[in-house]
């Protein structure tokens, strides 16, 4: 026997099958790409792994009689506030394997959601409600950088714009698809997320990965990425889409680069990204050209050069303590948009301590980055996109009500096309098909389940917001921009609304 | 001290009514007194103010400060910074009678100043310079001192209001006296009482003037978006914030009118995407005059030296009547209040969603005209020529 490996003595979780139910179908075995579920061909009889089971709940689903349950693990360790079972499984894990305790998506330490402790607001009497099924509710958003002031000139007795705008993006719902790479999560989701960005009227972005070859068509609702590792890029690549995206740090793992495991590297992955078969794709963790802001703008400047002027530059960064004070030299830097990613954002692979302790939630980030540029003058020449912890209709209602243009979601839409949040994206095995490029799996999602999906959650949002604005007695998304009278705090100390720039609820 | 703390942002109903007279002919008082009582139903006497236009000949070229004050020491301290920064030519309590059921009015008095220049004595006649000098001499005086606040700030015109009923409010200031080419009142229903002077419509800065009856719910955003341009939300209502939006627009960014009446209420961009030589301007203003849009529901009368315009928000969900009759022009909440002062208008008619109604008085008829229906040049932005890199190429030999 050798060295004991404490981690697999404790499972998370505990595989209850009905036997009443089971016709031992062996679907189970099928779906399960962790090997929790095991037929025994000698006994013939369905056998579980505990240990193995990472309650993603696939085999739960597909199972054709519901004879699976998946649940906590009933066996528990003596209580105790402070070694909870979440510590004493990663000192196990850490102890067994020495190394870097690594997971997926987004902060899962319940640091206080801001989101949860605002309130919106509703007409009564004084002011009418809006009925968004009978008159008209507009959710359309420009992004990009713009002058302070148009000037007009008469021309034939008609009022004309004297010089046209910079170019600008279109949203049609300022809701926009998060930098997922092609890589971390299937091709199949990318071609959903790209449909569906193209018919809802906004825009995906590819992520550091590269641009598959099929999704070229979509390059008006496309944003590509420029992150540290450059994977993927070349000049083609960076006039695809309609604006590029510099990746500084993203919320999930601030301060670190970009971790795609060698798992997951597949021919077509290797190809887009232009590395080889199998290799672990990390990027730096800073930019090896950017070791100050004025790189920053050197960057800047070489991506527009290369583009002719016509393709916006974002600068996305994860909301970090001075977050508000990089926001505003990024601005000065010459970006068209400044992109604040919250400590809440998800990803396919970070290091467990990174997610859960490192960056600000993103309702602070915005109301700070929002407040420095309008202290310094420049906030209606610019447009902040906030994303990180974005969950439901509402909480873009109060992202653009503390200050955002627009907002992006990612955890969101891999919900939408199926996820369980398992948080086990790193492995490359991800059993309902999303968070993988194995050729198997990736079945299991065909792009137009991915887009049908996709396009629904947007869609119902966007009439969300829309009742929601009507309600407010607004019917332009532009006026909910920055209108802190729209929000309420309910349990947050002075500091905390200070920062907000918000009222208690009962305060008029 | 006044509490002005509670309210940030006022909610009424009310009553509007405005006059002009195209060839600046002077109007009684009394007239929109009577228009204005005509409409008492649409008020709680809670508040109540005109403004008038022309009532200081002789004085023309002097702005005219309307400050009221909660005590004599706000006063005097009005008048050390005064002394400091302007010429001031004449000074004098605004004539007042006792009203039974007023109780405990402020002070008013009136200052007829000119900028005075930081090292030098002589003038300068830029009047944008000059303009743009008593908008911070008015927002320093309603931000910092004490009790103390300027009511109005133009030439040849003046505002008079209060907490009333508006007959009340007219005896109190002694509105029959006085005659003006222009004439806008209001009548005011709030839903909370504030109690407070200032609360009272019009509202103003240097000559313009705007009654209002609505509610503004972007007022959260258009505060914000003002605060970038300087301009601080001191009285603590929304209709401030359409004061100093048309400031900007038209003064400082020098659209043209009826361009500044678009961007407060633009047509839907459904409609902007079926137009064809209109599209690229109205895109244009939409998104770079977002913030500045109005939203919710209003209805607005607003004046300067040598107009008057009323304008409707965009899905009128307020009352506007218009008239005409020779060269008189009338603008009202309801009709009634019209008729009550020209019984047989020419022609009457409720102007569209979002359309403005544009009068001005023809050129050259008062001293200080404005006249605002064409463009002029853009004021220049500090803080746009420091970013301006952004969007102009800068390594781009193209």
């Amino acid at each position: 026997m050798g060295t004991p490996q404490f981690s697999t003595f404790y499972p998370d979780f505990y595989i209850e099958r009905l036997e009443n139910r089971c016709i031992k179908c062996k679907r189970c075995v099928k779906e399960c790409t962790y090997e929790a579920h095991l037929w025994d061909e000698k006994k013939k009889i369905l056998k579980e792994d505990h240990t193995k089971c990472i309650g993603c709940h696939r085999c739960e689903a597909m199972c054709p009689t519901k004879a699976i349950i998946i649940k906590p693990h009933p066996s528990q360790f003596r209580e105790h506030a402070n070694w909870t079972p979440w510590f004493i499984k990663n000192i196990y894990k850490q102890a067994d394997q020495g190394g870097v305790l690594l997971t997926s998506t987004g902060c899962a330490v319940p640091i206080k959601n801001y989101f949860d402790h605002l309130v919106l607001d509703a007409c009564q009497v004084t002011n009418p409600p809006i009925d968004p099924l009978r008159e008209p509710m507009e959710l359309r958003t420009y992004i990009g950088s713009k002058p302070s002031g148009i000037e007009v000139e008469e021309v034939n007795g008609k009022f004309r714009l004297k010089k046209p705008l910079p170019p600008l993006i279109k949203l049609e719902i300022p809701v926009m698809f998060a930098a997922m790479s092609f890589g971390a999560i299937s091709l199949h989701v990318h071609q959903g997320l790209a449909r569906a960005a193209r018919d809802l009227g906004t825009l995906y972005n590819t992520g550091e990965g590269g641009l598959h070859a099929s999704l070229y068509e979509y390059g008006s609702n496309t944003i590509v990425q420029c992150a540290s590792g450059r994977f993927g890029l070349h000049v083609d690549y960076l006039n695809a889409g309609v604006a590029i995206e510099i990746k500084i740090g993203q919320g999930a793992k601030p301060g670190i680069g970009g971790h795609l495991p060698g798992e997951k590297v597949t021919e077509e992955i290797s190809k887009t990204r232009m590395i080889p078969v199998g290799s672990d794709a990390l990027s730096p963790a800073p930019h090896h050209d950017i070791y100050s802001i004025e790189d920053l703008r050197g960057l800047i400047f070489a991506l527009k050069e290369a583009t002719e002027y016509k393709k916006l530059v974002f600068v996305k960064i994860a909301a970090v303590h001075n977050v508000a004070a990089i926001a505003s030299g990024i601005v000065r830097a010459g970006a068209d948009a400044v992109v604040i990613d919250g400590l809440k954002g998800g990803t396919g692979a970070a290091p467990t301590m990174f997610r859960d302790y490192i960056g600000i939630p993103i309702e602070l980030a915005i109301s700070a980055v929002d407040k420095r540029l309008r202290e310094e003058g420049l906030r209606h020449m610019t447009s902040i996109i906030a994303s990180g912890g974005i969950r439901c209709s509402a909480d873009v209602v109060k992202a653009i009500a503390l200050g955002a243009d627009a907002v992006y979601i990612g955890t969101a839409a891999l919900i939408a096309v199926g996820c369980s949040m398992c948080q086990r994206c790193y492995t490359g095995k991800c059993p309902w098909g999303i968070a993988t490029n194995n050729p198997e799996l990736i079945k299991r999602l065909p792009p137009e389940v991915a887009y049908e999906k996709i396009y629904n959650l947007v869609h119902a949002w966007g009439h969300e917001i829309k009742e929601m604005l009507g309600a407010m007695g607004l019917n332009s998304i532009e006026s909910l921009r920055g209108n802190r009278d729209k929000l309420r705090a309910v349990g947050l100390t002075k500091e905390e609304m200070e920062i907000l720039e918000v009222k208690h609820a009962g305060e008029v | 001290m006044w509490n002005r703390t509670l309210i940030s942002k006022e909610i009424s109903g009310c009553g509007i009514s405005g006059i002009i007279h195209k060839k600046g002919k002077l109007i009684s008082g009394e007239v929109i007194i009577k228009s204005i009582c005509c409409q008492e139903e649409r008020g709680n006497g809670l508040g109540a103010g005109f403004a008038a236009y022309g009532i200081y000949p002789g004085m023309e070229n002097f702005y005219t400060l309307h400050v009221m004050a909660e005590n004599s020491y706000a006063l005097e301290l009005v008048e050390e910074l005064l002394a400091h920064q302007t010429f001031l030519n004449y000074q004098e309590p605004i004539p007042t009678r006792k009203v039974k059921t007023i109780k405990n009015p402020p002070l008013f008095k009136r200052y007829f100043v000119r900028p005075k220049f930081e090292g030098e004595l002589t003038e300068i006649c830029d009047e944008l310079a000059e303009d743009n000098y008593i908008v911070k001499l008015v927002m320093e005086i309603n931000t910092k001192i004490e009790g103390a606040y300027v009511i109005s700030s133009g030439k040849n015109m003046g505002v008079f209001k209060g907490v009333g009923f508006p007959d009340e409010i007219a005896e109190f200031f002694r509105i029959e006296e006085y005659k003006a080419f222009i004439w806008t009142g209001h009548n005011r229903f709030p839903t909370n009482t504030p109690g407070w002077w200032g609360g009272a419509h019009p509202f103003t800065i240097l000559d313009w003037s705007i009654v209002h009856n609505g509610e503004i719910s972007s007022y959260g955003t258009n505060k914000r978006y003002l605060e970038l341009f300087g301009y601080k939300c001191t009285l603590l209502t929304d209709t401030e914030v359409v004061a100093y939006i048309l400031d900007l627009l038209i003064r400082r960014h020098g659209l043209p009118l009826k361009v500044a009446c678009l961007a407060l209420a633009p047509p839907f961009w459904m409609e902007i995407d079926e137009m064809s030589e209109e599209r690229e301007l109205l895109t244009a203003i939409r998104i770079i005059y977002g913030s500045a849009m109005l939203n919710g529901p209003f209805a607005i009368l607003f004046a300067y030296n040598g107009g008057l315009v009323g304008l409707n928000d965009r899905v009128k969900l307020r009352p506007l009547v218009a008239a005409e009759k020779g060269d008189l022009v009338y603008m009202a909440s309801e009709e009634a209040a019209i008729r009550a002062i020209c019984p047989d208008p020419d022609k009457v008619w409720a102007p569209k969603a979002g359309e403005p109604v544009i009068v001005e008085l023809e050129p050259n008829t008062i001293p200080n005209q404005r006249s605002y229906l064409k463009g002029r040049p853009r004021e220049e932005d500090e803080n746009e020529l420091r970013v301006k890199c952004a969007y102009t190429p800068l390594f781009a030999s193209k």
